[in-house]
């Protein structure tokens, strides 16, 4: 009785195929976007003379950056089983919020953004506390403070300034100190690059590093995949969950300061039919839309798909409308590679 | 009862939800290197005794005394820092995580301060292989996720990880219920392994065919009360199933069906 035999021997377990290291390489969560990115890469840099020039290259890469940015935010959300559909529209209200404290009441422009950021956080204080505290679906609570964000960005802006845009940040004092670190150009071999792809290249890094190789993201892939056996195990699950959603306020800010700065203008309909981007780019890189699984650079790679597809298809002159038909089968696509994923992993239900 | 000193102990104890008497009158005790198995039909109690056991509901008369003092756990984790963990059937486990972030999951060892800290990967990963190994558990891949393992063996990354976090008595409930006759076998013998590294076990199940073999004492419970407990010397396997079934109930039963 106290002689006990292995159950499992190392070398004869005839349930395991040894896994080839290429095929386990295809298993990572980001690896499906990044063969995509290579694959709508090269075919935009054969098929159109814009696409690899320095000047095609930058604007691929900037529009990838500001989506991108909220695709790494909202991943980290999804990864912990939640949606965040005010994530666009707070990008809008944070640029707006900007541009009337500045413009329209004389406020410092960094107190201005200092004040936004808080507004924007409180705003994702309480899509966290309303999904925490009454376990309604963040779907619809996001989607109620995205309708109430999109009425104000529009109903404010025109009460403010009779137009549906604010105008004139370019003579708001210390907007030219505001550009440098928001809307700046860095050149780097011969590519203008706009000051975003720097953030949006840190972030996911910062994002990658926290999902995992802290505490903190070992909680958020816990959380998202199994909030009982989370609980169970004295995971703070209420401040984490909440923390995520101050993450995609706190990175909507950041989108908003960024198209702020780079154009001086903001529309009252900024960042509005975004949300769904964001989460497509997510998916694309390999998040499951049920939590508990994706990745950063997945996410950052959705993005940059969308980025050169979107820059792609103005290069090749195609009719752009193209561009939605495209997304969505990615997303399908995307959706079964991933749902694959789940089965291999022996996930029921 | 065996020589060893129980680590656990209820004496006389009771249980009321209102006016529901759930459990009443129940002597039991576990000490190191033993396994007490508690068997009872659906509604006999079972679950009861083990919420008190595991701190998660108070006992309404009788006394709890750990290592012989006189003890009321003021909650699951007052029990679990006293050294009784319970695994429970759903096993607090994420099927999509690793088995190494799995085993440590709400443990997690990190070194560095503040937004600085980091997870020390390679050390959780190698005292993960090592603990299941002590359980005679020989993963290929501590980095595949849990939920790619057998029944079985999720159960018994699950107690490996009881025993790891500093329990002294290990409180399993229905660890063999879901599983087959193969994967139930895999997990006693985990439960064989777990006593003879000197843990006492508190075996909850419904299938006497399973705790007989691994079993030191039984606990039989019948709608809230005992009825008995027997050493493994004083009773036989046919004896408990039959105690268990309702004895004569099931003897009527098997006389009627026949006649039919």
């Amino acid at each position: 009785m106290t002689t006990l035999t292995p159950v499992r021997s190392r070398t004869g377990d005839e349930r395991l195929a040894v896994t080839h290291p290429v095929k386990r390489l295809l298993r990572r969560p980001e690896m499906g976007a990044f063969i995509a990115a290579l694959v709508i890469f090269g075919y935009f840099s054969v098929s159109t003379a814009a696409f690899l020039t320095p000047a095609g290259a930058a604007t691929w890469l900037y529009s990838a950056s500001l989506f991108g940015i909220m695709a790494v935010a909202v991943a980290m959300l999804m990864i912990g089983g939640e949606f965040d559909l005010s994530a666009g529209a707070m990008t809008g209200t944070t640029g707006l919020l900007v541009g009337a404290f500045t413009t329209q009441w004389g406020m410092n422009l960094w107190l201005a953004m200092l004040l936004a950021l808080l507004i924007a956080l409180a705003v994702g204080a309480v899509n966290g506390l309303l999904v925490v505290k009454t376990g309604i679906p963040s779907f619809i609570v996001t989607l109620a403070t995205f309708f109430i964000l999109q009425g104000v960005n529009l109903a404010g802006t025109k009460l403010l300034t009779g137009q549906v845009a604010i105008q004139g940040m370019t003579l708001v004092p210390g907007f030219e100190a505001g550009k440098v670190i928001f809307g700046g150009v860095i050149p780097v071999f011969g590519l203008d690059l706009k000051v975003s792809v720097f953030w949006w290249i840190g972030l996911t890094a910062v994002t990658s590093w926290v999902l995992l190789r802290t505490r903190y993201g070992n909680w958020i892939f816990a959380i998202g995949g199994q909030l009982q056996s989370a609980m169970q195990t004295g995971i703070p699950v209420r401040r984490t969950r909440i923390g995520l959603f101050l993450g995609t306020a706190a990175a909507g800010w950041l989108v908003g300061m960024l198209s702020l700065f780079d154009v001086a203008t903001v529309q009252a309909t900024t960042g509005i039919g975004q949300e769904f981007i964001y989460i497509i780019c997510a998916v694309v890189g390999g998040c499951l839309l049920t939590g508990g699984y994706g990745s950063a650079i997945g996410a950052a790679l959705g993005a940059l798909i969308y980025g050169m597809i979107l820059q792609g298809i103005v290069f090749a002159q195609w009719d752009n409308n193209w561009l939605k038909a495209f997304l969505g089968g990615m997303l399908l696509l995307a959706v079964l590679v991933n749902l694959s994923v789940r089965r291999q992993a022996g996930v029921r239900a | 009862m065996t020589g060893a000193a129980p680590i656990l102990e209820v004496r006389g104890i009771g249980k009321v939800y209102g006016s529901v008497i759930a459990l009443s009158d129940i002597s039991i005790s576990v000490g190191a290197g033993e396994v007490v198995c508690v068997l009872g039909d659906n509604g006999a109690g079972k679950s009861t005794l083990l919420k008190v056991l595991a701190g998660v509901h108070p006992h309404t008369s009788g006394e709890v005394l750990l290592d012989g003092r006189a003890i009321r756990f003021a909650g699951p984790r007052n029990a679990l820092d006293a050294g009784i963990a319970t695994v429970y059937q759903d096993l607090a486990i994420v099927p999509l995580m690793p088995v190494w972030r799995n085993f440590f999951l709400g443990a997690e060892l990190s070194s560095g301060v503040g937004p600085f800290s980091r997870l020390r990967v390679a050390e959780m990963r190698a005292i993960t292989l090592a603990q299941l190994g002590r359980m005679g558990i020989d993963l290929r891949d501590v980095n595949q996720p849990i939920g790619t393992l057998s029944g079985g063996e999720r159960q018994s990354v699950a107690i490996a990880r009881a025993i790891h976090f500093g329990a002294r008595v290990v409180i399993l409930d229905e660890p063999t219920s879901a599983l087959g006759v193969k994967q139930a076998g895999v997990v006693l013998r985990y439960v064989a392994q777990a006593r003879d590294r000197g843990l006492g076990v508190v075996f909850v199940t419904h299938n006497p065919h399973h705790a007989y073999p691994v079993g030191d004492r039984f606990l039989v419970l019948n709608r809230g009360a005992s009825l008995g407990e027997f050493d493994k010397a004083g009773i036989g396997i046919e004896e408990l199933t039959r105690l268990m079934a309702g004895g004569a109930e099931l003897e009527t039963l098997a006389r009627e069906i026949e006649r039919g």
